[in-house]
């Protein structure tokens, strides 16, 4: 079974401060980490190859220092990885993203299974996972919660993959042909830690790094000219009008908060 | 190569663009400096910058433009345990407001089986025209046949403007559309306006956690597509004596087949489970001290009729399913009131939470980062006061 993880290297946000000042990102000493959503995607990709066999390799696109997030989850034990890391591809929106992706996957010759983060920390999109998968003309399940079952003989020849999907209201469960996308959500696992061994291997690992040229891609999809959205303006959230703290017993509190908020709660229900 | 460039000698080394840029790609040394490996190209510090010293490449036209004229705003009607979804009606109340501008017509697109008896609801929420797909392979969502059937409609018919709400299912289908119509996407947007001189959609929308906001626009491609938060735009008042046309178009059956196929589903029963289209949501942290106290908090929602969502330290620890969870790795939610009770307030929590209308937050710690946000701040004991606030709103309700 091949599978492919994409993995996205973001700023942490554990660490992402507001300056009161001028109510902006304080940027300096942010680390990046790999996107917490794409731990799940690795781990699932692992425990699969666990359970039926098979080779996981790691895909980002991203300025040349996100080798270090392909580095993190060669250490959680991913076979290999790929960097895909060109100016070319700066200004990428999902559009473009979702296509030099697609490339690098037909590049590595596809896979049986392709997963992904239920989306990224910094843009939220959720788009790229479908957006592969439908640049590859793939099926796909998304916000998949478990991975009931893989059957590469059922129906042949690619076999196929039961999962469920978690919805707003519920679950479904869905039985895709392979190969397919998948993009995970939170609930699926418990990404395990980095081993020692781990740490040594991907120390020492070559990471395969390509660019626009390698991947034969058409310039007019990639980058800033292959993206049909543009940001025009970016700006603070409006601050939350100063609170008010209610006094005095516990019981004067609620019947305060209970008269402030009646007209609101009765509109409600 | 595509960069910015910093004029040296307009460059007054303010700073300005510094903290503007979201991305730590700026600093300064006699003049601004950009690293190359960093900037995304977004734009924020050419806005920032006060002496115009800054310029971003202009890109090529990505998508070539073609003599077509694309117009009317759609919106997609999601179908939700045989309903209209309500994110759709609010969709609809902010396109007409959005059609109105352009003076065209707002579409309600709705793919399916045996949905007639939704065409009316549609039309009373504001759509001109319903499109309607009815093909028994439509009977529930599923990705590739809504795909290709929209994509289809969009090729067919040419809308300016294709809305969706942010649900499970828009941030599944609408992805995929837009790959196949070459259109810009905009992802989970908070607010929608028509730039007047260019008519294009401005949509706004929340980065890294509701850090940041972003407006985007899609200067060539079309559609210009977008999914919008539920629960943010306002429906219309319903008007019964609204009209509207509703048109059948047929499709081909290859547009049909999926790979993927739905072969079971279990609504949540709970009542207190959809947490995104709540009006009012009472949620409990680490601090209501244990899974019991999870009672305290039903029994107050059940009196408001509201959901209940928790904090991630909340569903670590088991008190609740992670469909309850809400902020940066759980739900993004914006009710009209949000009762956090035992919640640090923590930036991955309000990260979910913070554009709620009204926020009250009841904590013995005074220091809690949450009163920063809250709009009412009640420092205490929240398995105390929770009884309490129970009693109280139903004292309340019966009086009224
Ligand atoms: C990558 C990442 C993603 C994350 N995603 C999320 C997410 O999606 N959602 C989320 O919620 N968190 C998320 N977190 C975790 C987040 O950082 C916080 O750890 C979490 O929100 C804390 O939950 P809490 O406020 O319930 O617990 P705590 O921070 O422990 O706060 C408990 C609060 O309860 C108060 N308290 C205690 N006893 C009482 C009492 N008897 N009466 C009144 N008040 C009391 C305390 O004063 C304290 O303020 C994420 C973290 C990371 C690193
Ligand atoms: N630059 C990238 N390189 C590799 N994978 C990515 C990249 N951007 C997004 N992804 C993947 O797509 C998922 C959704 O990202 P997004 O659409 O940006 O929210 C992430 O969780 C990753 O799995």
């Amino acid at each position: 079974m091949r599978m492919i993880v994409c993995i996205k290297q973001v700023p942490d946000t554990a660490d992402v401060k507001i300056d009161p000042r001028t109510n902006t990102l304080v940027r300096e000493g942010v680390r990046s980490v790999v996107n917490p959503f794409d731990l799940y995607a690795v781990e699932e990709a692992l425990r699969l190859r666990e359970r039926i066999g098979g080779q996981v390799t790691a895909l980002t696109m991203g300025p040349p220092q996100a080798d270090q997030a392909l580095r993190d989850v060669l250490a959680m034990g991913v076979d290999d990885a790929v960097l895909l890391s060109d100016r070319a591809f700066a200004g990428s929106d999902t559009w473009a993203t979702s296509y030099t992706l697609a490339l690098a996957i037909r590049k590595l010759g596809g896979a049986d299974i392709l997963l992904f983060g239920k989306q990224a920390a910094d843009g939220d999109t959720a788009q790229v996972g479908p957006g592969v998968a439908t640049q590859l003309d793939l099926p796909q399940i998304t916000y998949v919660r478990r991975v009931v079952s893989v059957d590469q003989a059922a129906n042949a020849p690619g076999g196929a993959l039961v999962a469920e999907r978690l919805l707003d209201n519920g679950h479904e469960t869905i039985r895709t042909s392979l190969p397919c996308v998948l993009t995970v959500v939170k609930e699926i696992n418990e990404p395990r830690f980095q081993s020692l061994t781990g740490l040594r291997r991907a120390r020492k690992a070559v990471i395969r790094r390509w660019g626009a040229k390698e991947l034969e891609a058409d310039p007019k999809r990639i980058g800033l000219d292959g993206s049909p959205t543009r940001v025009v303006r970016i700006f603070p959230p409006k601050l939350r009008s100063g609170g008010v703290m209610l006094q005095g017993s516990p019981d004067a509190m609620v019947a305060e908060l209970v008269g402030k908020l009646k007209d609101l709660v009765g509109k409600a229900s | 190569m595509k960069q910015l460039t910093i004029s040296e000698k307009l460059c007054t080394s303010c700073g300005a663009c510094v903290s503007a840029c979201p991305f730590g790609a700026l600093r300064m040394e006699s003049v601004a400096v950009v690293d190359c490996n960093l900037c995304t190209l977004c734009g924020a510090c050419v806005d920032a910058c006060p002496v115009s010293a800054i310029t971003r490449p202009e890109s090529a036209a990505a998508v070539p433009v073609t003599d077509v004229i694309w117009r009317d705003v759609w919106v997609f009607a999601e179908v939700e345990d045989g309903h209209i979804h309500p994110v759709v009606l609010e969709l609809l109340g902010e396109g007409r407001r959005l059609a109105d501008q352009l003076g065209e017509r707002l579409v309600a697109v709705l793919p399916g089986h045996e949905t007639q008896r939704l065409v009316a609801p549609l039309v009373v929420g504001g759509a001109d025209h319903v499109l309607v797909v009815d093909r028994p392979e439509l009977a529930c969502f599923q990705d590739e046949p809504y795909t290709a059937v929209l994509t289809e409609l969009i090729r067919r018919h040419h809308p300016a403007i294709v809305l969706c709400g942010a649900t499970t299912v828009g941030r599944s289908l609408i992805p995929r559309v837009a790959i196949l119509a070459n259109a810009g996407l905009t992802a989970d947007c908070t607010a929608l306006a028509i730039d007047p001189k260019t008519r294009r959609l401005l949509q706004t929308r929340p980065a890294f956690g509701g850090n940041i906001y972003a407006t985007i626009e899609c200067p060539v491609s079309r559609p210009q597509m977008a999914t919008v938060r539920p629960k943010v735009m306002k429906p219309l008042a319903a008007d019964p004596a609204r009209k509207g046309e509703v048109r059948l178009d047929q499709v081909a059956d290859a547009l049909l087949a999926a790979r993927a196929v739905r072969i079971g589903y279990t609504a949540e029963v709970s009542n207190t489970a959809n947490i995104a289209e709540a009006d009012i949501i009472v949620a409990g942290g680490r601090g209501l001290l244990k899974a019991e106290n999870f009672r305290l908090l039903e029994d107050l929602a059940r009196e408001l009729g509201a959901a209940v969502g928790a904090s991630r330290a909340a569903v670590d620890a088991g008190w609740m399913p992670y469909s309850h969870q809400i902020g940066q790795t759980g739900k993004t939610v914006c009710p009209r009131l949000y009762i956090a009770c035992g919640i640090s307030g923590q930036i991955q929590h309000l990260a979910g939470m913070s554009s709620s209308d009204v926020i009250v937050a009841i904590n013995k710690d005074a220091t809690a980062p949450i009163f920063k946000t809250a709009t009412y701040g009640i420092v205490g004991d929240v398995v105390a006061l929770l009884p309490k606030l129970t009693e109280a709103f139903r004292a309340a309700k019966q009086r009224a």
